[in-house]
């Protein structure tokens, strides 16, 4: 609790404005609104990962170990693995959730920790309160929140991109509904409205495809490859290895370190799937509809 | 019926009284929505028991209540914040814990302090009482609620909707999470004259949750909540002043009976539409 309140205290130091050159060291609450921005930094990668070592705190094994990964601007990128690999702790580390225990992770050149404007997340519906109160329009506005900061209010601009999100999303017709009455599939492309209207140059969607209809898979396929053509980054978590082939090119293999990296067809050998998932701990017959399939 | 209602306003201790009790209820209703949607009902609760000992140590020692009452919420909060977490207990574990080791303290010492003979008001409120200065500091506390949710009203909703995204933009749930806590503790300070420490609850937690059963958007959840709060505080005070009854009671009576009829009309409107 009184740590607590230093780092608070600490905080206070920069209260109100920029964050330029804030250290992963230092508490990263407040960086907060435009004055905070990063512009990407000329031919850097989109998300550049080198020797990223975490483990949550009080606990001894690695989560994530020796982890480099590089993402150019413009490339989708899933990033596969079974339950407990640290998929969604990477996602965090990346949008700066969770503190790193050492290694890199920059975001167009800078360090992940203070660049809050390039990067966007879908999460896992899980982290949300659903019944809260609060209209479609009011959350996908939330994504230009990281725009404003204390005190400014909504432009004609921002207002503007709320609506341009939710149009792509198809969800227009929604806006002054409450979120919490929405279907599955409704609410995450609330949620994917959310980032769009944040305007962020790396998009991470963590498992994006639980519970949603088929419709609103194929949109969110589209708008991601769209978005990839303007230039823009996307990374997806899944462990719904069938979508792979259709929709990536490009996927990673995370079992905790980077298991392996590079076209879809190479990623998915069946020594990787037994490797990741721990098969040949299985009898040899379990296996092989898994494998053949 | 006009001479009904001109009557008692003749008297400047009523008009005091109902002006202390409108800026209550701008209070009250302006956070409601918060309290009742981040499912902090208990944690107020709590606040308005734990101020008790801070209320009695500036009576017996002659300095301004606000100052004790809001001393002993910080304290509170702080306690509270500082239990919570502490081997896997959630924060009700810890609100239990402080809020009746306050309350019984304020007891105690309320016991102790034989010439403090009738706190009946603090457990009761007695809203025909307040002074002149008490009018100004609950106006300046309601005022300062309104304008500090107006302006950080953003930042509110999103801590309140998803925390994660929060951190992700910059912001700090928990520095967030504490203001609004202060305000909570600044507005159920004011709000223990009108209707009592006892009572208080009820109005940080009643008119959010009648408005919450005829609309699903903040805002207007918010406006409601002050509009059901102001008609409650108005509608008590003077049922109190004619009937007799205790000002505190009389207004959280009038609140439930809102609350009551708000939800019989929300159960008849679905039913209907269910019909059709």
């Amino acid at each position: 609790m009184l740590q607590k309140l230093l780092k608070v205290l600490a905080a206070w130091k920069e209260p109100f404005n920029g964050c330029k050159g804030l250290s992963v060291k230092k508490p990263r609450i407040f960086c907060y609104g435009a004055s905070c921005d990063h512009p990407p930094v000329a031919d850097t990668p989109a998300l550049y990962l080198k020797d990223v070592m975490f483990r949550y705190a009080g606990t001894e094994s690695m989560v994530l170990n020796n982890v480099s990964v590089s993402i150019q601007p413009g490339e989708k990128v899933a990033l596969v693995g079974p339950n407990g690999a640290g998929k969604s702790t990477l996602m965090k580390l990346i949008l700066g959730l969770e503190k790193l225990e050492s290694g890199t992770i920059n975001i167009y050149g800078h360090n992940a920790a203070s660049c809050r404007h390039r990067v966007a997340m879908v999460p896992q519906k899980s982290s949300i309160d659903w019944s809260f109160p609060v209209t479609v329009r009011q959350v996908v506005l939330m994504g230009r929140y990281v725009h404003l900061g204390w005190f400014r209010r909504p432009s004609v601009a921002d207002i503007a991109a709320v609506d341009r999100a939710m149009e792509a999303m198809e969800i227009a017709d929604l806006a002054s509904r409450q979120v919490g009455a929405l279907s599955g599939g409704q609410q995450q492309r609330v949620m994917l409205a959310r980032t769009l209207a944040h305007d962020a140059d790396l998009l991470l969607l963590d498992e994006p495809l639980n519970h949603v209809d088929i419709a609103t898979q194929e949109l969110m396929f589209h708008t991601i490859e769209s978005l990839c053509k303007e230039g823009k980054s996307v990374l997806v978590s899944t462990h719904d290895l069938g979508i792979l082939t259709v929709h990536f090119s490009r996927a990673l293999f995370l079992d905790k370190s980077i298991i392996a990296d590079g076209p879809v067809k190479k990623v998915l050998t069946p020594e990787n799937i037994a490797r990741a998932y721990g098969f040949e701990f299985h009898k040899e017959g379990e296996l092989k509809p898994w494998l053949n399939g | 019926m006009v001479e009904w209602i001109m009557e008692p306003l003749g008297y400047s201790f009523f008009l005091r009284g109902l002006f202390a009790g409108l800026a209550v209820s701008v209070a009250c209703g302006m956070l409601s929505g918060f309290i009742v949607w981040r499912g902090m009902a208990f944690l107020g609760d709590a606040l308005a028991h734990a101020i008790l000992p801070g209320i009695v140590v500036s009576v017996m020692f002659g300095f301004s209540m606000f100052l004790g009452a809001m001393g002993a919420a910080v304290v509170s909060v702080v306690a509270i914040g500082a239990i919570t977490g502490q081997r896997g207990f959630k924060d009700d574990t810890a609100i239990g814990v402080i809020f009746t080791g306050a309350f019984a303290l304020g007891i105690v010492l309320m016991n102790r302090v034989s010439t403090f003979k009738d706190l009946s008001h603090i457990l009761f409120g007695s809203i025909l009482g307040v002074g002149t200065g008490d009018v100004t500091a609950i106006a300046a506390v309601a005022l300062i609620v309104v304008i500090m949710v107006s302006l950080f009203y953003k930042e509110l909703l999103v801590t309140s909707f998803d925390p994660t995204h929060a951190i992700a933009i910059g912001l700090s749930p928990t520095v967030i999470q504490y203001g609004l806590l202060f305000l909570v503790a600044a507005t159920t300070v004011i709000s223990v004259q009108t209707v009592g420490v006892v009572l208080v609850l009820a109005l940080l937690v009643t008119p959010a949750a009648a408005a919450s059963l005829l609309s699903k958007n903040l805002p207007v959840i918010i406006v409601m909540s002050i509009g059901f709060a102001a008609f409650s505080v108005l509608a008590g005070f003077y049922a109190s002043y004619y009937l007799d009854l205790a000002s505190g009671a009389a207004i959280v009576l009038t609140l439930t009976l809102v609350f009551s009829a708000v939800f019989a009309m929300a159960k008849v409107k679905a039913g209907l539409l269910r019909k059709q």
